[in-house]
């Protein structure tokens, strides 16, 4: 299932769409999946699965405590492909987050073809440029999978019409120069950079780093076709004394940004 | 693509590149756009010059090490960086990045590092002109290197220990990719190895091939010839890379380069990233990495906090694969075996990283000396004096305190 479907869903009903943010082996392989599954049911339109990585530099310090307790529990690359198929049986579009090296040492073709079987939309990988990708270009296009890269505030009109060009499925904007985790203070770089982006390209916009709460989300949504959040999610686990009181916080959390972005 | 590379995108062959944030690309162009003007401008050429010349007190010396050389059987020539100011070679590249700082208008300069050296040089560059300096360094590094720490603090700059992962060079340079994300439109991140995202591991390299130009220059003149071999440690390979690259087009001089084997490549406890490690990408460049087959990095561990990284430049691997230079790797307990003896037999008490250096030459000479015929000349980089190991000397050598 390709992101656009979800994305077609929420024009359909004339309103942004939410993605979700979840790291795969967190609090452990099977608890992670539920998580997953929860916040499907509870209303995001799309699940970003993050594959922990020892050296994320983009993420702040909940992705960065997340991924270090799912290595340590010995998550594997291989286990995203049943997180993947289990949030697509719930209904939504299943794309994997991840840092390059993750998927270089898996071999971009052996992972677009075992995501592809999984029923997966495709990659994100925030530290890979469009200008390094042709490996990863030549298997999504075989695999019809999405591929998202990221424009920033900082990117020049022209890189922003090179990355979009790239782009399938849909760009994914960074709303702040900076690394993940919650912000009382909403940028506004993001409602600036929206509109440069779709000057040049048809694909959706998604606008991610740094959205928390249901007003953010809904604020976001007024200028963005999908709201990514992730930290506010995760934290909802780390924070929670076990699962089933994590995924209640979760539950009620994503019930409120669902909220937010139909507002 | 010559031997020289790298490309316009800083790739030699498949190595090297970009592997970072698109927030970060800007910088990096903003950057590579300041280095190439400022390397065609003879008023930054003068500048640095200067600074080099008085500041750091360059060219330093190439010493013809006698009692060494009768103890390793060849002629053992010294390439004297622990003689610059703060102590290493890193200051030859620092300067040349804050230079760069102003040029760009920045006022606050980052730097990771992992024995000090890299972070002394940078917040002594930063007093020099006014910059705002942070530091981050790993909290197992803080400890066992807590000399260079104070070193930091007394020059103005804020050591920011950094706990994640391993605690040592590697997550303090996650730590710093974190900080420049974030301040990237007034801070420049001082990446202390040759290594990276392009331009990093080419200007750095560019910055320290002040190292092989003068080691070159000075073997004409004190042996008349240049030497059969030239030999550096590598950690992320900046020193090397500064002493090998002007002696790449010179086929008779062979050139070797000393990983840190820590308690041996077999024990799975070592930092020799390109004897242990497989090509893979981390912070920011592809290279050779030490990982697990999912490539997750793995921890490095070496006696030499300077050398403790599972990473190495670009240009390494490149020069690995094409088999230019030749890479071995050196214990800690033939590391320390070579500190005690160039201690002993030159009264120079050398860095833990480059008594690597001294290890591993003792290991060729026989070797070379097979190849030639005769006795060969060697010229070693020593890349830092020893200061900020004497806690780590004298606990290996079990002398705390121990007066006769």
């Amino acid at each position: 299932m390709n992101v656009q479907t979800a994305f077609d869903k929420a024009k359909a009903q004339n309103r942004a769409a939410l993605i979700g943010y979840l790291p795969l082996g967190y609090p452990d392989v099977p608890g992670s999946i539920e998580a997953m599954q929860t916040m499907v049911a509870a209303g995001v339109d799309a699940v970003e699965i993050g594959i922990p990585y020892s050296d994320p530099v983009i993420d702040g310090p909940v992705i960065q405590n997340a991924s270090q307790h799912a290595l340590e529990r010995g998550v594997r690359t291989k286990d995203v492909f049943a997180a993947v198929e289990a949030v697509v049986s719930a209904g939504a579009p299943a794309l994997v987050m991840t840092y390059w090296n993750v998927i270089e040492q898996y071999g971009p073709e052996a992972f677009a073809a075992d995501l592809s079987a999984a029923g997966g939309a495709g990659l994100i990988a925030p530290d890979l440029l469009p200008e390094e990708a042709q490996d990863w270009i030549a298997a999504t296009d075989k695999h019809e999978l999405d591929r998202v890269f990221l424009v920033a505030p900082s990117s020049t009109d022209e890189r922003v019409a090179e990355t979009a060009a790239a782009c399938r499925g849909f760009v994914y904007a960074t709303a702040v120069m900076g690394v993940t985790g919650a912000r009382t203070q909403m940028s506004n770089a993001a409602p600036q950079l929206v509109p440069r982006v779709r000057a040049v390209t048809d694909l959706p916009v998604g606008v991610g780093l740094g959205v928390s709460t249901a007003e953010q989300a809904h604020a976001v949504a007024q200028y963005a076709d999908g709201v990514i959040v992730g930290s506010a999610l995760v934290r909802c686990l780390t924070e929670a004394d076990s699962l089933q009181a994590g995924l209640v916080e979760l539950r009620t959390l994503t019930s409120a940004l669902a909220a937010g972005v139909r507002r | 693509m010559t031997m020289h590379g790298p490309d316009k995108f800083g790739h030699w062959g498949r190595l090297g590149g970009r592997f970072v944030p698109e927030a970060l690309v800007a910088a990096l162009d903003e950057l590579t756009k300041h280095y190439q003007s400022a390397a065609q401008d003879p008023e930054f050429a003068a500048e640095l010059g200067e600074l080099l010349n008085n500041y750091a007190g360059r060219p330093s010396r190439l010493y013809e090490a006698h009692r060494l050389s009768a103890q390793l059987g060849a002629r053992v020539l010294l390439k004297r960086e622990d003689l610059n100011h703060t102590g290493a070679h890193k200051i030859n590249n620092v300067l040349g990045q804050v230079l760069l700082t102003k040029r760009m208008g920045k006022t606050r300069v980052i730097a990771e590092t992992g024995a000090g050296q890299h972070g002394v040089a940078t917040a002594t560059a930063a007093a020099l002109f006014g910059l705002e300096c942070v530091v981050y360094m790993g909290e197992v590094d803080t400890q066992r290197q807590a000399l260079n720490v104070a070193r930091m603090q007394l020059l103005g700059a804020r050591v920011i220990p950094v706990t994640s992962g391993s605690r040592t060079l590697k997550d303090a340079m996650n730590e710093a990719f974190r900080d420049w994300v974030s301040s990237v439109d007034h801070t420049h991140y001082v990446i202390g190895s040759a290594s990276g995202p392009h331009p990093f591991p080419m200007m750095v390299r560019d910055l320290q091939l002040v190292i092989g130009k003068e080691t070159r220059a000075q073997s004409q003149e004190l042996l008349g010839a240049l030497p059969d071999a030239v030999t550096a440690c590598v950690g992320g390979g900046s020193n090397a890379i500064g002493m090998f690259h002007p002696f790449i087009d010179d086929s008779d001089v062979r050139m070797f380069g000393f990983e840190a084997a820590g308690e041996g490549v077999e024990t799975g406890r070592h930092a020799a990233t390109l004897t242990g490690g497989a090509p893979g990408v981390l912070h920011g460049t592809r290279s050779y990495v030490l990982q697990n087959a999912d490539g997750q990095t793995v921890e490095s561990h070496s006696i030499s906090a300077g050398l403790d990284y599972p990473g190495v430049g670009p240009e390494h691997a490149w020069l690995h694969e094409t088999k230019r230079v030749t890479y071995r790797p050196v214990t800690d307990r033939q590391a320390m075996e070579a500190f005690a003896l160039l201690c002993r037999t030159e009264g120079i008490i050398p860095a833990i990283e480059s008594a690597h250096a001294i290890a591993g030459t003792q290991q060729i000479i026989p070797e070379l000396r097979a190849e030639l015929g005769r006795e060969p000349v060697v010229v070693i980089c020593l890349s830092g004096r020893g200061d900020k190991d004497m806690e780590t000397a004298a606990k290996y050598f079990g002398i705390i305190g121990q007066g006769e």
